[in-house]
């Protein structure tokens, strides 16, 4: 199986390189269109800051290719934000995969909650084959600032502050909030059941 | 729910974990992958490492350590000890850190902090502060507690926050390694102080220490090392007892 991983200024891509090695799979990073458009999966992950990475992807033309995708294509974290329509993170238009879903920032200020989310926080609601074998509130390792509304498209929500979507779908995007690279073993089951989407 | 997290820490020394009190008096606690790996499968929620490696020389060997860790475990984990500049940073994280810690380089040079948050985001960078009482203030340490400064711990908490870190380290090292409890007073301060989640360090003896810097200091996490490393506290018997206890904990 070719599988790559989208290159860009967001970080984090040699934890997701590892988690791949762990569960016997080998994936290549690059930022060629060519071999983008004909890998059988793509992830797409990311840490970062959204406008920063939307200008990244836009000067290479990254952004068409990934709207463009027939294959499976994970979004992780920032990933999964970009595959959004709008955030509020420097009022960044997104690639808008999932259509109309807003990205917004946690309020801490009025909640005397801390921003960032750092930790591990349960996902239910779980509706996609990319959780089979993935209990009802299982943990799961997040690390963000901002989320992405309840929606349509959501396949897992979590609790921080509110109810949010921490994982969706539309045809074959999937979108992940919390780190299945560093979600102990549910998230390498998580990693398993995409490379098993066809 | 966000759960309360537990964190082993590992001091490596030469390529090998060690365990001192208040800083000094180093024992051998084994090999850091082992323990690792260990953790890992006890239910650790992340990882720290800490190299006190005196030279630099020596120093580089960690990139490879790091490396051999990040392809054994499948949580989080931190990496400090030594850190000055941003290439120092990307060495480690292209090797699978996830975090990197800094400490006595940030309190010389605060900029340093601003410059990793942009480079890196604030994700990733975690300011260990070193905080001891002189004259009944909670000063800032540096240089593995031997050197004071004349930083107040919660402003200096204040500063790294603003500055754009993303978590704070905080060891008491009136506290460590005398398995008499966390520093409840001045943890609570800069949990309150702060935005941004606060780890407390130093001190782990008991359960029941744990219970209390979670309820009472409202950490967010809380690390320990020699307790762990010679098996005094297991950490599914911590987690169930902390369950028991009503802390939200991942098990």
């Amino acid at each position: 199986m070719n599988i790559v991983i989208v290159k860009y200024n967001a970080g984090n891509i040699q934890s997701v390189l590892f988690a791949l090695e762990r569960i016997g799979a080998a994936a290549t990073v690059t930022d060629d269109k060519k071999l983008i458009q004909t890998a059988d999966k793509v992830i797409f992950p990311g840490v970062g800051e959204a406008s920063t990475a939307m200008s990244y992807l836009k000067e290479r033309e990254l952004d068409k290719v990934i709207v463009g995708l027939q294959q499976p294509v994970l979004g992780i974290c920032l990933g999964m934000q970009l595959l959004c329509e709008h955030s509020e993170e420097n009022n960044t238009d997104c690639l808008g995969i999932f259509k109309n879903v807003m990205v917004r920032k946690f309020n801490g200020v009025n909640t005397n909650v801390k921003v960032p989310q750092v930790g591990w926080n349960n996902i239910y609601n779980l509706k996609s084959e990319l959780f089979s074998s993935v209990d009802e509130n299982t943990y799961c390792y997040f690390v963000h600032s901002y989320f992405a509304e309840q929606n349509p498209f959501s396949i897992a929500e979590t609790d921080y502050i509110q109810p949010y979507s921490s994982a969706l779908k539309k045809d074959k995007f999937y979108g992940v909030q919390f780190h299945p690279e560093k979600s102990s073993k549910a998230g390498e089951e998580i990693l398993k059941n995409f490379l098993k989407i066809k | 729910m966000l759960t309360k997290r537990i964190i082993p820490c590992l001091d490596i020394k030469d390529g090998r974990t060690v365990k001192g009190t208040n800083f000094i008096q180093l024992r051998d606690a084994g090999n850091p992958v082992e323990l690792a790996v260990r953790y890992c499968e006890e239910g650790a929620d992340e990882l720290v490492f800490l190299d006190i490696t005196a030279t630099t020389e020596k120093r580089k060997t960690l990139a490879k350590l790091v490396k051999e860790i990040a392809t054994h475990i499948n949580i989080p984990f931190t990496v400090g000890g030594g850190i000055n500049t941003s290439e120092d940073v990307s060495v480690l994280l292209e090797n699978g850190a996830d975090k990197i810690s800094v400490n006595t380089s940030a309190a010389k040079n605060p900029q340093l902090i601003d410059e990793l948050a942009k480079n890196f985001g604030s994700q990733c960078v975690v300011v260990a502060i070193d905080a001891k009482l002189i004259n009944h203030q909670w000063m800032v340490v540096t240089h593995g507690g031997r050197t004071p400064t004349e930083k107040l711990t919660i402003e200096w908490a204040k500063e790294v926050t603003e500055r754009g870190a993303g978590e704070i380290l905080l060891t008491s090292m009136e506290n460590d390694g005398t398995k008499n409890g966390f520093a409840i007073e001045i943890t609570k301060k800069v949990a309150t102080a702060v935005n941004i989640p606060v780890i407390a360090s130093g001190g782990a003896g008991k359960m029941e220490h744990f219970t209390e810097v979670f309820k009472s200091a409202n950490a967010d996490a809380a690390l320990a090392a020699s307790i762990f490393h010679f098996r005094e506290i297991a950490i599914p018997d911590l987690k169930r007892y902390l369950y028991t206890q009503h802390i939200p904990v991942r098990i």
